[in-house]
């Protein structure tokens, strides 16, 4: 079984971020993507799951720094990893990322492809899905399990709904599915792994290697520029210690549940 | 004929409210971009639905699935074909979980204009839209240069929802849609009733991230209790594992009304946000003095939530 795992190295969103001069960029902290890491461990489980074995893959796009995440990945599991290195796809534009993604991905032929719902900074939750698109693969999104049928491969999934509802659904491989965060347990990488996780392969690829025309980028939008968000009615901000605090909190519960 | 077409969204024999939204939004740019507005009704049986479209819509596309329930690539089959049929100049749906299934797809098969979790539309000749970026501490504005299509999934409470359901004229399209659909639907499940009911409470003490501890969860629990309250969560404590999801306000849990929402160490993510737009007051409680949630806050104490646990307790004698 072939499994293909695409991620993402992230923007730290807790920790402080400047806005660039030019307005187009912000400078940040980055780490693996919170949602890759569930979509991960679902491919290494349906990997360990499967009697013929397997191989699981991960892909991303971005500059060198995001081989760190790729690095991660390595070190909980994968066996391989591919880098696209397309600094013209730097802005990180939804449909042009998936169409490397999708050039790489299709060279692979996955039996699975499994992508996390959303990223946590951009939160466009349609990397995946616009991937699934271009490949012509069945997709499922925002699945909280997975169940893989092992004599014929197909999958059942629960696609989760709101307030804890889910659909059960069949599809049949090869298939793509975005991953929900809290779907499974992912798992950490002991040093040895971490050490080891450098040894295994790690391609770089342009996007002329994978076959992708400039020409043939499709680009959904255009940025026009960054702004801080204006915030709206701002709380009036309570003072005090924490016994003034909590009397003046009390008053308004008293005041307004009560009415 | 271009215009505004607004995707329809159903579940389980209702109209879901978004769609009401989504119809709001395409009707405030109906001035400026001298478009029509239509709604694209892709579901079994659609004529179930017509009577909750509201008032002002120029026309229902009336498209008969072959799927019983809501099924993604249905959807994305059928608006391709509208897409090149009717050669909108926006499509607009809901940015929901369903949306998420299909809208993406037929942006990058059509090749047309995309952007997700749009928070705002201005019309130039063109859509220019607005969505968060870097987790909502800033706001990009995107164009669609040379796009003569643009597929946009509005955020859920952005827009005012249209009024009230009127009489609109339907026509029917009639679309190949035969095989569309590339998942079976096995059965719908449904949320365990544990008797938690946070979507009627009229106090909600609320945790996030900031509750770092699994072994005070009791604690929050029966501090709410004494409170006159019930205990709800954000999202990272049910990923965590700590608490089921009956507990869980936001866009993925549920939608929240309390008289007053007391919002300790939750940051305020837009996902979050989204369930508690209908809460009278809230009250948050955060370290961060930049959090998203003194945005959208009545009051706001910028302190550690242990030690307002702590306080509210003596204050309960």
């Amino acid at each position: 079984m072939k499994l293909v795992v695409c991620v993402k190295q992230v923007a730290t969103i807790d920790e402080e971020l400047e806005l660039r001069d030019d307005g187009l960029d912000a400078d940040f902290e980055l780490e693996l993507n919170e949602w890759d890491a569930f979509s991960l461990e679902t491919a290494l489980q349906l990997r360990e799951g499967a009697a013929e074995g397997g191989e699981v893959v991960v892909v991303t796009v971005g500059d060198e720094d995001a081989e760190e995440a790729l690095v991660e990945c390595l070190a909980r599991g994968a066996d391989r990893a591919v880098r696209i290195a397309a600094p013209e796809l730097a802005g990180g534009e939804v449909l042009g990322i998936a169409a490397a993604l999708a050039a790489a991905v299709e060279r692979e032929e996955p039996d699975l492809v499994l992508c996390g719902v959303q990223s946590s900074d951009a939160a466009s939750a349609a990397t995946g899905v616009a991937l699934a698109g271009r490949l012509g693969l069945p997709r499922v999104a925002v699945v909280k399990r997975v169940e893989r049928d092992p004599a014929s491969g197909s999958l059942t999934v629960w696609r989760e709904l709101e307030a804890g509802a889910s659909e059960v659904l069949g599809v049949r491989t090869p298939a793509l599915l975005t991953i929900q965060t809290g779907s499974c347990q992912p798992r950490y990488a002991n040093l040895r792994a971490i050490k080891q996780a450098r040894e295994k392969p790690l391609a770089v690829c342009g996007l002329d290697e994978l076959g992708l025309a400039p020409s043939a980028v499709p680009r959904g939008s255009r940025l026009r520029g960054l702004r801080a968000p204006e915030t709206g009615t701002a709380a009036r901000m309570l003072e005090g210690d924490a016994a003034e605090l909590a009397a003046a909190i009390r008053e308004i519960i008293e005041e307004r549940v009560a009415r | 004929m271009s215009s505004i077409l607004v995707v329809a969204e159903t579940r389980r024999g209702e109209l879901r409210e978004i769609t009401k939204e989504v119809v709001g939004a395409a009707l405030g740019l109906k001035e400026e971009s001298r478009l029509p507005v239509a709604v694209a009704l892709i579901a079994s049986a659609p004529d179930r639905f017509l009577g909750a479209i509201p008032a002002g819509v120029d026309e229902v596309l009336r498209v008969e699935s072959p799927a019983e329930h809501f099924e993604a690539h249905v959807h994305e089959r059928a608006l391709e074909q509208l897409i090149a049929k009717e050669s909108p100049r926006l499509v607009l749906a809901g940015h929901t979980i369903d949306s998420f299934g299909f809208a993406p797809a037929v942006a990058a098969r059509a090749g047309t204009g995309f952007a997700s979790d749009v928070a705002s539309i201005r019309w130039d000749d063109g859509p220019l839209v607005t969505r968060g970026a870097y987790g909502d501490k800033l706001v990009a504005e995107l164009d669609f240069p040379e796009q003569s299509c643009v597929v946009l999934t509005l955020r859920p409470g952005a827009f005012a929802a249209a009024a009230a359901a009127g009489s609109v004229p339907v026509r029917e399209v009639d679309l190949e849609l035969a095989g569309a659909a590339a998942t079976e639907h096995l059965r719908f499940e449904d949320a365990v009733d544990t008797g938690v009911d946070i979507g009627n409470a009229s106090l909600l003490l609320s945790v996030g991230r900031g509750m770092d501890a699994e072994d005070e969860l009791p604690r929050f629990e029966a501090l709410a209790e004494r409170l006159g309250g019930v205990l709800s969560v954000s999202r990272p404590l049910v990923d965590a594992g700590w608490v089921g999801s009956d507990r869980q306000v936001g866009q993925s849990g549920k939608t929240v009304r309390p008289r007053v929402y007391l919002a300790l160490g939750i940051s305020g993510a837009v996902q979050h946000l989204a369930g508690i737009r209908e809460a009278e007051t809230v009250v948050a409680v955060n370290l961060d003095p930049e959090a998203p949630i003194f945005g959208v806050a009545d009051f706001g104490a910028v302190a550690d939530l242990f030690d307002v646990a702590d306080a509210l307790e003596g204050t309960l004698g």
